[in-house]
């Protein structure tokens, strides 16, 4: 089975516990101002990878996921365009024991039988999702990603039917994002899922507003600058709040 | 039964020197965390303080305080030297003073004269005549005994950076056996194999009888040294204070007989341990007294100074002294080596903030206690002053009492040696290959006439042809000029205080290196996996390299490639290992540079991997700069690969990452490095350096040098003060790959 990927980060120390394993893959639907990989979005770019070449890599790093309780995390791009893919990526990872996750935003989710089908049989393999949440009111969803987020918050609910464990993910973009009514809302969203064992904050960073550049595109946000750390730490005590 | 073995576990070690069975039998394993540590007292900082305005003037003054010109340090040629008699509670300098270098010139009158010269100061007029006219030096016997081919390697730098003008080091005297058996008791021991010797005068027992009576002299300068001070020493120590001094007067007899690259302490901590859990348990001495003691200690470790030519600083840049002290490790009984006392050393970079020096060594192993494990890895996030090495791979070579001397060269305590050997530069050789021998930049030709290769594209087996011939030439060639280095310093400079605390009978290795791996193992899979095009100059040498098509690149955890540089290693080790060497030595082999992968890159023209002529070569075993692009992990995999049996004097891994690319938050920084390290271990990797800092702070310590006094950043085996390496070594440091930088 053949994926198409951006890249691979050996060491990754962010995406879900322990060191892990990051495959970027290629492709996404949304189109996030704030995104700062936007060399991941085009569906065609990248390169392709067998899923056996893929696993002979992995296995190398088996003394440090061992170490660390880490493991593979499939990001992106958006990881659930290629399903196919990931659901023999984690079959083989399961064969040798490892944790495996997704670090997606669900821009591509559908409940079509066809995909429903898939993702049954992925969510069976995978042990934890990290789903970004990007913004709870969708006009400014919509304006912010391209795209509405209702189907993303139907994913979110399907999850927790499921009881699959969930990290919510939730990038802090000061002007966009961080309107504490807005994040109350997201909060009161979240705690009505069963599956949530961890909310994390992300903060706005401009490092990969180079990578817009190199593509020779204008980048939206270029006014905004990271959060301050206090704006953080109230996002945090919000999205935690208990209601 | 002496007094200072009181309430000591009895053994074998009573009978005969065997410092390793007292500390197996007496010490006391620590699995607790680091809140019984304390800071540091006001004597400690008051020191301190003065140390550090001594450096300030020091730096001030172009890099050297003060000299002596006109008195040959021996073991007894200076009177005593303190910062404060009152209160530092452990003594001795090099000289009558700290921050005042020594004359060192047994190792050569010309480099003592040079060193001298470079930082303004002049030696005495006499001296100079007596070390030219009636005392040969070492330095002299080698060029005295060089061959043309050997002097044309060296000048081109194929064979570069070699012991033969500046002190060999990496002996480690084992100077805890002054402490733990008095001098007398040595000296007694020495004696009885002086009269055990065979009584067939061949040339190996006439050397061993003359170095024996050298060692044994050498032993009674020691104590009197020691008295000079007020110290009778001919007695075990009897507490820990007198422990702790008793020892450092054995080191500083051996600072101050010799200077050389590499002054390695040992593995000391944990034996010291063992007179601080008596004392403790005696009630005759607090934990505040203790740390005093080690802060001390560390003190004059860090105080340790040479005076060196500006060629050796070229090459070893920051003032390096590599007082390297080797703590923790696995027992073979599976206890670890760890006490209280591997956490006091480490705690002194924060009583005493960072440093380079001693150079702090932890032989890791997956097995240490988690508590200690999560301490190192705290303190190199906070301070990047530790390097590691693999418990692991090691202890089933050389046993649980063994010491890094240097950077990765392991060696059994006062039963091995080494005869420290500098490195080939194999870049530069597989240049030698394409170009039929002829220097690239010299345009002579110094290997063996053949004809250059000639094709228009490179063909992988036919350079790796020529290149095995290259290397094959080259072994021999290096081999044999150590083999002049070593006689002629033994003859004319040898270690007899660091001998002297060694079994008579010992293990030798011939410490060969290797530079460049990363780059000649990139150009070859340019040459195999991409199209390499020589470009010639008027006399048809490739001067340059076309390459059309991407190749894979050492750093990436990719078998095409990595399997070349291990290839390399076992084809250049065996042909090593087929010459004679001097006094029977076994052939070793590092992949370390130190900071000289700099020079070594200054004398190497363009290689095929696309690396310009007189860039640097990457330090070490390390991935070229910017070529790893997998993450941190796929370049550790990749290193992790040299096979250990055939690099057997270490395989050095430098490695940078930013604070936030570790993890999130101060915990998942800390647990993820106890991961990475014990990661690494498992893989089978040797040594790792561990830098955790921004590039922008090392930027701004370049433009702001006064406001970074004591940053330290860890290059190949050793670690630096930032400020004092070259601009041009610290361009290098700031260029080369921080995982992270996302």
């Amino acid at each position: 089975m053949i994926g198409r990927i951006h890249s691979i980060e050996s060491f990754g120390t962010v995406d879900g516990p322990g060191i892990r394993y990051v495959i970027f893959m290629q492709g996404c639907l949304l189109r996030c101002q704030f995104c700062h990989n936007p060399d991941t979005w085009d569906t065609k770019g990248g390169k392709e990878i067998e899923v056996d070449e893929l696993m002979a890599d992995i296995q190398t790093y088996l003394p440090y996921m061992e170490s660390s309780n880490g493991g593979v995390t499939v990001s992106g791009g958006e990881p659930l365009l290629q399903m196919d893919f990931l659901i023999e990526l984690f079959t083989k990872c399961k064969e040798l024991d490892i944790h495996t996750a997704i670090d997606s935003s669900a821009g591509c989710f559908s409940n079509t039988p066809f995909f429903m089908k898939k993702l049954e049989k992925l969510l069976q393999l995978t042990d934890l999702i990290l789903l970004d949440l990007k913004q709870i009111d969708n006009d400014k969803h919509k304006k912010l990603t391209g795209l509405p987020n209702t189907h993303i918050l139907e994913f979110a609910r399907i999850l927790s039917d499921r009881n699959v464990p969930v990290w919510i993910r939730h990038v802090l973009v000061p002007g966009k994002t961080d309107n504490p009514e807005d994040l109350k809302r997201l909060s009161a969203f979240i705690q009505t899922l069963k599956n949530v064992q961890k909310i994390e904050v992300l903060p706005y960073h401009k490092l990969g507003v180079y990578k817009w550049e190199n593509l020779g595109l204008k980048y939206p946000l270029d006014n905004v600058e990271p959060p301050s750390e206090e704006v953080v730490r109230r996002a945090i005590d919000i999205l935690n709040a208990t209601q | 039964m002496f007094a200072g073995w009181e309430g000591f576990k009895k053994g074998k070690w009573n009978e005969e020197v065997d410092v390793r069975d007292f500390i197996q039998k007496n010490y006391t394993q620590y699995t607790g965390d680091d809140t019984f540590l304390v800071g540091p007292t006001s004597a400690t900082k008051e020191l301190w303080q003065k140390v550090m305005e001594l450096a300030k003037k020091e730096r001030e003054n172009g890099g050297v305080l003060d000299m002596d010109t006109k008195t040959v340090s021996t073991i007894t040629s200076h009177g005593p030297g303190y910062l404060n008699k009152e209160t530092e509670k452990i003594v001795g300098f090099q000289t009558d003073q700290p921050f005042k270098r020594s004359l060192q010139p047994f190792g050569g009158i010309r480099m003592a004269v040079d060193a001298a010269n470079s930082y303004g100061f002049e030696v005495d007029n006499e001296m100079q005549h007596i070390f030219t006219e009636y005392r040969k030096t070492h330095n002299q016997g080698v060029f005295d005994a060089y061959t043309p081919e050997m002097r044309k390697a060296r000048h081109v730098g194929i064979i570069t950076g070699l012991p033969d003008a500046y002190g060999r080091g990496r002996i480690i005297g084992d100077y805890r056996r002054v402490a733990l058996y008095g001098v007398d008791f040595l000296m007694e021991e020495k004696q009885k194999d002086f009269n055990n010797t065979s009584n067939i005068m061949s040339n190996d027992i006439i050397q061993l009888r003359e170095e024996m009576s050298e060692q044994y002299r050498a032993l009674k300068q020691l104590k009197e040294m020691a008295k000079s001070y007020g110290f009778d020493i001919s007695q075990p120590a009897t507490n820990t204070k007198e422990a702790f001094q008793w020892l450092y007067f054995a080191y500083l007899a051996a600072i101050k007989q010799q200077n050389g690259a590499a002054m390695s302490l040992g593995r000391v901590s944990t034996f010291l341990d063992i007179y601080i859990e008596r004392d403790l348990k005696n009630g005759v001495i607090t934990e505040e007294e203790v740390q005093e003691i080690v802060d001390h200690f560390v003190m004059k470790l860090r105080l340790v100074k040479f005076a060196r030519t500006p060629e050796y600083n070229e090459l070893y840049s920051g003032d390096p002294t590599w007082v390297t002290e080797s703590i923790a490790g696995m027992g073979n009984d599976g206890r670890s080596l760890v006490t209280k006392n591997s956490f006091r050393f480490l705690h002194t970079l924060s009583n005493l903030g960072p440093s380079p020096e001693p150079n702090l060594t932890v032989l890791w192993s997956d097995r240490l206690p988690e508590n200690f494990k999560k301490y190192c890895a705290k303190m190199s996030i906070e301070t990047s002053s530790i390097q590691y090495e693999n418990d692991e791979i090691m202890r089933p070579e050389y046993g649980d009492d063994y010491g890094i001397a240097c950077c990765v060269s392991a060696m059994k305590i006062g039963k091995q040696m080494q005869f420290f050997g500098a490195r080939a530069n194999l870049a530069k050789a597989l240049l030698y290959a394409i170009n039929g021998n002829i220097d690239e930049n010299h345009k002579i030709q110094v290997g063996p006439e053949t004809a250059p290769l000639t094709s228009e594209v490179l063909d992988y087996d036919e350079v790796m042809k020529r290149f095995e011939q290259t290397m094959e030439w080259l072994a021999g060639l290096y081999i044999n000029t150590l083999n002049i280095i070593h006689y002629m310093h033994d003859k004319y400079s040898y270690e007899s205080i660091e001998m002297a605390l060694h079994d008579t009978q010992i293990l030798r290795t011939m410490a060969t290196g290797i530079a460049g791996l990363s780059s000649v193992a990139d150009s070859l899979s340019a040459i195999k996996y991409a199209k390499v095009k020589p470009i010639r100059d008027e006399n048809g040498l490739a001067v340059d390299f076309e390459v059309e098509g991407d190749y894979p690149k050492y750093g990436n955890n990719d078998d095409r490639v990595d399997s070349i540089a291990v290839h390399l290693v076992k084809s250049f080790m065996t042909k090593l290992r087929k010459h004679k060497t001097y006094r029977d030595s076994v052939h070793t082999l590092s992949i370390l540079t130190i900071t000289s992968n700099v020079v070594y890159g200054k004398k190497t023209g363009n290689t095929p991997d696309g690396r310009r002529a007189g860039e640097p070569l990457a330090p070490g075993a390390n991935p070229m700069h910017g070529r790893d692009t997998k993450g941190a992990l796929a370049s550790l995999s990749t290193v992790a690969k040299i096979p250990y049996a055939y690099a057997m004097d270490g395989i050095s891994n430098t490695f940078s990452i930013v604070p936030k690319a570790l993890g999130k938050d101060s915990e998942a920084q800390v647990n993820n490095l106890v991961s990475m390290l014990d990661g690494y271990t498992k893989q089978t990797g040797h040594h790792l350096n561990v830098n955790v800092l921004n590039r922008e702070t090392l930027i701004d310590a370049m433009e702001h040098p006064e406001e970074y006094p004591q940053l330290t950043i860890r290059v190949s085996g050793y670690a630096v003060n930032f400020i004092k390496l070259t601009r041009e070594q610290q361009i290098d440091v700031i260029n080369r790959t921080f995982h992270g930088s996302m």
